[in-house]
Parts: C-alpha cells; sequence; structure tokens
C-alpha cells in the first residue's frame, strides 16, 4: 500500500464520486420539489451514454457528439415529462415506483432490440486519451481528470443557478412551500418540467463522461441509480449540498474500501479469511456508512434545507 | 339457493374465480392434470408460479396491509435461497431443517435492515430498502466460496427423513403449493387478527393509531419481519427447484417484478398477490416463448396498466392538472 497507490486510488473515488454526484443532483432536486420517486433517472444515464456515442460515431468529433447527446437527453428529458411523469407528481409513491420501473423494463430492452445487449464503443477524445504525471512515479489518465473538473463545474453552476438566479429561488420556494408558491403566480408544473428536464440531461452528462472508462451497455444505469440512492438518503433529500458531499464520500469510501480492505484485514486475521471476508466487508462499506447516518440522522445530513445550499 | 346477493351468473363466476382459494385450487388442479396428461413442463411452470406467488403474497401483506412499499424484497428471497445452498454444503438437507432455516435466515436479515428503514417514511423507505437489498446483492457476489459472482449448484435436492422424496418434480410441486396454501391460510387470519387491524390503521392514520397506544414502529417491524421470512421460503423453494443459487436471485429487478405482481393483481385483497404473481409469470412464459424482449412487454403492461389507473382517477375526482 505505497503512497503512490492511495492517491491514485483517492483521485478514482473522486472521480467515481462525481459521476455519482452529476445522476444524484437531479434526482434530489426531483424528490425534494416534487416528492416524486423517479427509478428511471438511470435510464437517463445509460440513454445519456447511448446518445453521445451514437453522436460522436456520426460526426466523429467528441465534443460535438456530446453537445448534440446533451441536446437529446434534454429533449427525451422533456417528452418523457410530459407524456408521463407530469400525471404521476400527485399519486401514490407506489404508482410512481411501478410505472417508472415500467420505464426501465421498457428503455432497458428497447435499447438492446436497438443497439444489441453487448457493450458498444465511446472512446476518449484524442486529445484527451493520454496520461500527466501528477508527480515523479504517478501517472494519471488526463480524462479522469477532466471528469472531476467537469463535475466541480456543475456543483459550481448549480450552486450559482440556485442561490443566485430567479429560477433557482422558485426551486427552493416551491421545494418547501409549494402551494404558497403556486398561489403567488407562479406555474408549478412549469417548474417541475424544467428541474425534471435539466436533471435528465445532467444524467445523461454524466453517462457520456463515464461511458468511455465504464462501458455503454443496457444495465450501465442500474448501479449508479442505486448508487445515487445512497447518495440522496446520506445527503438528505432535495439538498444539492448533501448530494455533492454524499457522492464524494460514497465514490471514496467505495473505492478506497474494494482497493485497500483485503490488505487492512490482513493486519488483524490471517491471509485466506481475508480474501475471503475482504471484499465482502468493502462492499457493504458504503451501505454501513448509510446505516450510520440513518441513525444518528434519520432523514440525511443536510436537513432542513431542501433544494438549498445555505441555510 | 343461497342468500349470497350475486345478481347474474357471470358475476358469481367471477367471484369463485377471485376467491382468494381459487387460485391456488386452480395450480394444484395444473398438477394434477400434468400427472394424468403426462406433461411435466405444467408442472414446473405450476411450481415456479406457486413459488413466485408465496414471494408475492410476503410483500402484498406489507405492502397492502402496511402500506410499506418495501424495494428490497427480492434480497430475503435469495437469502432463502442460498440458505439451502449453505446448509447444503454443511450437510443439512432435510426440509423440516431447510423451511425453518430459510425463515430465520431471511427474517434475520429483515430485523436490522427493517428497523433502521422504519426510522423513515415514504421516498426515504423505499430507496433504503433498495440500497440495504443492493447490500445483500453485493456481498453474496462476493462469497467466493459459494461461488461468488457466478453462483453455484445445490448440492441436491432436500430429503424428508432421509428420503429423497423431491426428487420428483410433482413432489416438490405439491411443496410448494402446500406452503403457499398454508402461509395463505395463516396471512388471512393474521390478516383479520387485531394485528392486522392495528396494521392497517397504521397506514390508514399514523398518528391516530399511536395515540390510541398501540407502537406503530413494533406492529410495522413484525410485518416487516414476517414477510421477508416468508420470502425466504419462497427463495428455499426456488433454490430447489432449479438446483442453482446465484446473486441473481436478489436482482434488484426481481424486487420491482414483485412489486409489479402485487400491484397488478391488487394490493388491497392478500389474493390479489398470488393472481399478480400467476399473471406475471404466464407473461414471462407465453411472451418469453416469441421474444427475448419479453420484458418490454411487461413494462408496456405496466405503463398501460398505470395509465389506466391515472385516466380513471382523474375521471373520478376531476382533473387535478
Amino acid at each position: 500500500m505505497s503512497f503512490t497507490l492511495l492517491l491514485v486510488q483517492i483521485l478514482n473515488g473522486l472521480q467515481f464520486g462525481v459521476i455519482l454526484f452529476l445522476v444524484a443532483a437531479g434526482l434530489t432536486l426531483v424528490f425534494g420539489v416534487m416528492d416524486f420517486v423517479n427509478l428511471a433517472h438511470g435510464v437517463q444515464y445509460m440513454v445519456g451514454a447511448y446518445l453521445t456515442a451514437t453522436a460522436v460515431a456520426a460526426t466523429g468529433h467528441f465534443g460535438l457528439g456530446l453537445l448534440v447527446g446533451l441536446a437529446a437527453a434534454l429533449v427525451l428529458g422533456l417528452v418523457m415529462e410530459m407524456v408521463l411523469f407530469r400525471h404521476l407528481t400527485r399519486r401514490d409513491h407506489l404508482e410512481q415506483v411501478l410505472a417508472t420501473f415500467g420505464v426501465i423494463l421498457v428503455a432497458t430492452d428497447g435499447v438492446k432490440m436497438i443497439f444489441g445487449p453487448a457493450p458498444i464503443a465511446l472512446a476518449v477524445p484524442e486529445a484527451l486519451s493520454g496520461s500527466v504525471a501528477l508527480m515523479p512515479g504517478l501517472l494519471y489518465p488526463v480524462w479522469r481528470l477532466v471528469i472531476i473538473a467537469s463535475g466541480l463545474f456543475v456543483a459550481f453552476l448549480l450552486w450559482f443557478l440556485i442561490t443566485r438566479t430567479r429560477i433557482g429561488m422558485l426551486v427552493r420556494a416551491g421545494s418547501t412551500h409549494p402551494e404558497m408558491v403556486s398561489a403567488l403566480g407562479v406555474d408549478i408544473d412549469r417548474l417541475f418540467l424544467f428541474v425534471f428536464a435539466f436533471g435528465a440531461m445532467l444524467a445523461g452528462f454524466s453517462g457520456a463522461m463515464a461511458g468511455p472508462i465504464l462501458s455503454v451497455e443496457p444495465h450501465m444505469g442500474d448501479t449508479v441509480l442505486i448508487l445515487a440512492f445512497v447518495v440522496i438518503v446520506i445527503g438528505g433529500i432535495g439538498s444539492v449540498r448533501g448530494a455533492l458531499v454524499a457522492s464524494l464520500i460514497v465514490g471514496l469510501v467505495d473505492t478506497l474500501g474494494r482497493a485497500f480492505a483485503t490488505d487492512l484485514l490482513r493486519l488483524v486475521v490471517d491471509r485466506s479469511s481475508a480474501a475471503q471476508a475482504g471484499p465482502a466487508i468493502a462492499s457493504m462499506a458504503i451501505y454501513l456508512f448509510m446505516a450510520a447516518v440513518l441513525i444518528f440522522k434519520p432523514s440525511g445530513l443536510f436537513t432542513g434545507e431542501r433544494a438549498t445550499w445555505t441555510k | 339457493m343461497t342468500a349470497t346477493p350475486s345478481p347474474t351468473l357471470a358475476g358469481r363466476v367471477v367471484a369463485v374465480l377471485l376467491h382468494p382459494a381459487s387460485a391456488i385450487v386452480g395450480l394444484a388442479l395444473v398438477v394434477v392434470a400434468a400427472q394424468v396428461f403426462g406433461q411435466s413442463f405444467w408442472t414446473t411452470l405450476a411450481t415456479r408460479a406457486a413459488i413466485l406467488a408465496l414471494a408475492a403474497l410476503s410483500l402484498g401483506f406489507v405492502l397492502g396491509q402496511g402500506g410499506l412499499v418495501s424495494f428490497g424484497h427480492a434480497a430475503p428471497f435469495g437469502i432463502g435461497a442460498y440458505v439451502v445452498l449453505i446448509a447444503g454444503e454443511a450437510g443439512i438437507r432435510d426440509v423440516f431443517a431447510l423451511v425453518p432455516l430459510a425463515f430465520l435466515g431471511a427474517a434475520a436479515f429483515a430485523a436490522p435492515t427493517g428497523a433502521l428503514a422504519l426510522r423513515t417514511r415514504g421516498v426515504y423507505f423505499i430507496m433504503i430498502t433498495l440500497a440495504f437489498a443492493q447490500m445483500a446483492y453485493f456481498v453474496f457476489s462476493a462469497l467466493s466460496a459459494y461461488g461468488g459472482d457466478d453462483g453455484m449448484s445445490i448440492v441436491g435436492r432436500a430429503t424428508v427423513f432421509g428420503v429423497k422424496l423431491f426428487r420428483n418434480d410433482a413432489n416438490l410441486a405439491w411443496l410448494a403449493i402446500g406452503l403457499l396454501a398454508a402461509v395463505s391460510l395463516f396471512l388471512h387470519g393474521t390478516v383479520h387478527a387485531r394485528f392486522g387491524h392495528v396494521l392497517r390503521a397504521a397506514r390508514d392514520n399514523e398518528a391516530r393509531t399511536a395515540a390510541l397506544g398501540f407502537s406503530v414502529f413494533r406492529t410495522r417491524l413484525v410485518a416487516h419481519v414476517l414477510a421477508a421470512g416468508f420470502a425466504g421460503i419462497a427463495g428455499a423453494l426456488m433454490a430447489e427447484q432449479t438446483g442453482f443459487v446465484s446473486p441473481a436471485l436478489m436482482n434488484w429487478h426481481r424486487s420491482g417484478e414483485l412489486i409489479v405482481m402485487v400491484v397488478l393483481g391488487g394490493s388491497r385483497r392478500l389474493s390479489g398477490a398470488v393472481l399478480g404473481a400467476i399473471a406475471v409469470v404466464l407473461v414471462e412464459e407465453f411472451l418469453g416463448a416469441t421474444t427475448e424482449y419479453w420484458k418490454l412487454g411487461l413494462g408496456l403492461i405496466i405503463l398501460a396498466v398505470v395509465a389506466g389507473r391515472v385516466a380513471d382517477l382523474g375521471r373520478l375526482v376531476g382533473r387535478r392538472g
């Protein structure tokens, strides 16, 4: 367990956390503003990756393809909201679970029909495909650094939108007092449409950025969705700041746990039982962390400030 | 003539078909017919339907009666299956040991995770049950001694006092149907007992139930653990039927499918889950025979059902945007 390896794993954890943040940010706003369970958010992530991969293949240029993919993800979010989700916002959670689960089944098999069950290729753009030496003996892929940077940029953008703009003010107000906001003449359904589509685009962006390092395949959204749920539970529903902190924690705990649990266990138990128990304990780590948060703060770390950054 | 107010013959036929016992009797008749006509495939299908009906029934109990939308019911189901695998490796194969062990194994998982999840409400509860189920999935995927990701075959089917009774598929079908009937009876009694009334009261008005002096938390936890235990038995039966146990048994899609079964059949009645499970198994079987994309069909059916419910209520209460 050298220092360089530790540093690499910390960067990997940050990069994974950023991917989770991009998915969880939209999800937590949709939960916070509309009290809406969207299981199909992972579908947006997966479809975003597919759309970008297709657009990149068609245009031959990553940046152009990414823009087209993002626009398509945004349009898809708008269409999904208008066709289906807007009719579910004031309904039972059970019905929301059912409908969005139906969307998952249709989308996953639909994508399988069109693109086949095998992963499709999405290459890192040429200029960003190399590695840089962060310090002597530590080479790190540029693309992963780009992911971290773009995630932090989106976090800044969201902070700005939510605290410094009119629409952000409406989102904050709408998440705590929807009746009052709508009594003041704000179209709360349109606000939801905006939040939902923006969240869908962020998830699509996340999928597009993760596509080159993970694989673009029909079930790629599943794991991310459930980890995004863990993030939201830890961070507190509706809190974007909570989502940011919690996703970085989850990303780091999960990555470092998987990298070092077996080695750490070897200090206390013998080699073979460490090899047995290490992976199992590592995969439980984030859930145990979630359980601990639930024991001490049942509604998440950043509660009472729904959809906001500052109290 | 009976004094029941069934005006038409059709109405009476529907009432009989929807009777809680009909579905179970129907499954039993399928097994009998399979024996008579020598169609072993029907036996397999009826066994599978009975097993998933048992799992859906247990979920329908907490979801319908308790109003607790658990999105992690695949976990106790899968744990029940792993109990069969692990006990088999340890030399325990008697059905009278396996069934209680599967119940206890699943309940042992559900008690602490349920106690944590029940500290929360609504959306949180859904996400947390899902997260804990996923934890179980990854833990069993990491157990390399029991096949890890790939899973493992069980040593052999259960025995009864050393007799390899369940080598015969029909006997396994009778075991599954018998357990389904027994659990149905037990839950039917529970629902109509004081416990069931408290559970429903807590679903409808938690504050008032608590004010009446009932412990809502304890009632819900007991219901949650009980449901998990029965799901564990269903999982054990699934392991017996397929002879193979893998983490895929507790994939979160199964949790979703169990919810679909409960809601399609009607969550307010216990028997709804059984009917829903049979319906989904038939859809899986017949759509699956024609296309490999049968889940797309299932998804469209779900969306159609939800759309129907949304439209219906919209008409009843007037449009609410």
